[in-house]
């Protein structure tokens, strides 16, 4: 990301969960688009308010499955009747009912690892610095009681003094302008 | 029962069951309970004491090993014909208890059961602890631990490859994958209870570490619905799995053509047994620890009660299995599954039979319908203990009984365990608590995020503010 200066956005911290939702769906009635939610534990309405409805992690997911299926089959596959042929009780070289079992686990295993790590790239994680850090209620409200609605500075509609009055009259315990 | 309810504020005048969390807890409150556990500079002198006792027990667990390795595995018990002892005993026994954690992670998650959120993440905890002392075991029993990696299909110079057509080598995938997929979940998610305990903590390196492993989480709305999604995919793969893994080892048994293993039972048996056990194993440890902690609001009676509840329904399946393996040997009637059965019932090692019939079936089956003993916490542990021994049993009835009478009676032999045999599965027992007790000394041990949702504040209503009510009414 490039060294950004000046305003990240505005920051209005909320007490309970429904005055955020309001105010998401709101903002996003009156044109709002670079807005997100900071919430302490998942809230749906406020993604929906964000009009925020699908992701890709399970598309991710399916993919990784995919991979792991294969990859773990047609290594049995090529060890069992080529690289390393064995008679075992007389049974086919290529016994592939008794190597679905390994090819399950890997399906799972790749599907679990691309959901987990696919998840954190989608969000841009890991990601220890962020503008919001900086905002000084951020830090002890973020992730244990408080509600957050930020306008991003990014957003046409964006101006320092409009936004601001703009927050005020959802009645925000606060409206701070976070710094990049 | 009306009098109960109105003298109990434990109890929800709606439903008449417990609660799930006890009155009066706001999403700060719930966050200081449980970050405070972590983030407290002073240590109770309690954990010291309990983490040098366990501590001083996987010491045996080292010793053991070490002579093990130095030696090999004629220090242990096993011979011909009882050539699997307590090694592949305590694996099963140790995977098994793993289980209950798995179903408390995904398989209730995915049923939403809002009252698994309490319990989970020490479920989960308990989960890969055990998987550790699971794992090591067919390792340390291979004879040459340092050739272990032959297991796996690498690119060797000789040029050998592993033998697909084995459950043994399934085992291998389906227990790593276990132990993968485990801590995968577990991590991710303590994720955003991370980044609670970074933006808690005063102490500079608390702050460094725990906003290391937090990756920088913020708690977007954006962010949460991507791991929501995660989450959800991740119960519903670990679900087929944890039904897999008990299966692939039931197959260790019972792809085997020997009489007590071969019946096609196993995999069901096994799987409602592993959770059987593993619920026992869960009680046993969140009793001490909601009582030392003080977490009698977070992890109720209900728990307690949904607990044994569960435990109740599993060991039905398990009894069922006792019954089918029991009238299999009867019905089939191959001279050798009736002999097996009646030795393992009368024979010389009769006392083990006994034993896991009554600590599995008689006193569990019998008491846990009743809804004053579930709730009776004092009661339940001893309940878990009891379980836990019978499971611990069930596995020794499996393995010992069914090989120590062979074809000939003049390859029959006995089986007694010697003192490595015992050092060694005792000291996992401490090495399981040493790393319990680190856990719960320096993470989450409850979910911060799940416990949040569940209270009442995170109702979404058309609620205002005082003051815009104010305004609204000039």
């Amino acid at each position: 990301m490039p060294a950004r200066e000046g305003t990240y956005g505005l920051l209005a911290e909320f007490d309970n969960p429904s005055d955020l939702v309001r105010a998401t769906r709101q903002a996003r009635q009156d044109g709002w688009r670079r807005m997100e939610c900071y919430t302490p534990y998942p809230v749906e309405e406020a993604a929906e308010a964000l009009n925020f409805h699908r992701n890709k992690v399970p598309l991710v997911t399916l993919v990784g499955a995919l991979m792991g299926l294969a990859a773990m089959f047609s290594l049995e596959t090529w060890i069992s009747t080529l690289a390393y042929p064995l008679n075992i009780g007389g049974r086919p070289m290529y016994s592939w009912p008794a190597f679905i079992v390994p090819a399950y686990e890997w399906t799972i295993l790749w599907a679990g690892l691309s959901a987990c790590f696919g998840m954190l790239a989608l969000n841009g994680l890991p990601a220890l610095y962020h503008p919001l850090f900086n905002a000084p209620n951020f830090r002890d409200g973020a992730t244990t009681d408080k509600f957050f609605l930020c306008l991003e500075a990014l957003d046409p509609k964006f101006d320092l003094i409009e936004a601001k009055k703009y927050l005020e009259t959802f009645h925000p315990a606060s409206v701070v302008e976070v710094q990049y | 029962m009306a009098v109960e309810l109105k003298d109990n504020p434990k109890l929800d005048p709606a439903t008449g069951e417990y609660r799930v969390i006890g009155p009066g807890q706001t999403f700060r409150s719930v966050t200081e309970k449980i970050s405070r556990i972590v983030l407290t500079p002073h240590t109770p002198l309690g954990w010291f004491a309990l983490f040098g006792v366990a501590g001083a027990v996987a010491t045996m667990l080292l010793v053991a090993v070490t002579w093990l390795f130095l030696v090999g595995v004629g220090i242990w018990a096993i011979t011909q014909p009882v050539a699997w002892g307590f090694a592949i005993i305590n694996f099963v026994w140790w995977i098994g208890i793993g289980h209950a954690g798995t179903l408390i992670s995904a398989i209730l998650l995915l049923f939403k059961q809002g009252w698994r959120n309490s319990i989970n993440r020490f479920a989960e905890a308990m989960t890969i602890f055990a998987v550790v002392c699971a794992g090591m075991f067919p390792l340390i029993h291979v004879g040459r631990p340092w050739l272990g990696y032959w297991l796996l299909p690498l690119p060797y110079t000789m040029t050998v490859w592993p033998q697909f057509r084995s459950p043994l080598l399934w085992d291998v995938f389906a227990v790593s994958t276990y132990a993968t997929i485990s801590v995968v979940f577990w991590y991710m998610g303590m994720i955003p209870d991370f980044g609670t305990l970074r933006d808690r903590s005063e102490s500079k390196i608390a702050q460094y570490v725990y906003g290391i492993l937090s990756v920088g989480w913020r708690g977007s709305t954006r962010h949460w619905m991507r791991y929501e999604t995660a989450s959800l995919l991740l119960a519903g793969l670990a679900t087929p799995l944890v039904l897999s893994v008990h299966t692939v080892i039931s197959f260790d048994f019972a792809v085997a053509v020997l009489p007590g293993w071969h019946t096609t039972i196993f995999p069901p048996y096994f799987v409602a047994g592993a959770i059987y056990s593993g619920f026992a194993m869960v009680l046993t440890l969140a009793i001490p620890l909601r009582k030392f902690y003080h977490l009698e609001a977070l992890v109720t009676e209900r728990h307690i009660d949904n607990m044994g509840k569960v435990m109740l329904a599993t060991g039905f399946i398990v009894a069922y299995g006792y019954g089918m393996e029991a009238f299999m040997a009867w019905y089939s009637a191959s001279h050798w599954e009736t002999f097996m059965f009646w030795n393992r019932m009368f024979g010389p090692m009769g006392w083990s039979y006994w034993v896991l019939v009554t600590c599995n079936l008689a006193i569990p089956l019998t008491t846990l319908w009743f809804r004053k003993l579930r709730t009776n916490i004092a009661y339940m542990f001893f309940l878990s203990i009891v379980v836990n021994t019978g499971m611990w049993f069930e596995r020794f009835v499996i393995v010992v009984t069914s090989l120590y009478r062979d074809f000939l009676p003049s390859s029959w032999g006995t089986y007694r365990a010697t003192k490595w045999d015992y050092m060694t599965y005792v000291g996992t027992l401490g090495l399981f608590t040493a790393l319990f007790m680190l856990f719960v000394r320096f993470l989450p041990m409850i979910p911060m995020n799940e416990i949040r949702m569940m209270l009442p504040g995170a109702k979404i209503g058309p609620k205002i503010t005082p003051k815009a009510a104010a305004k609204a009414g000039d």
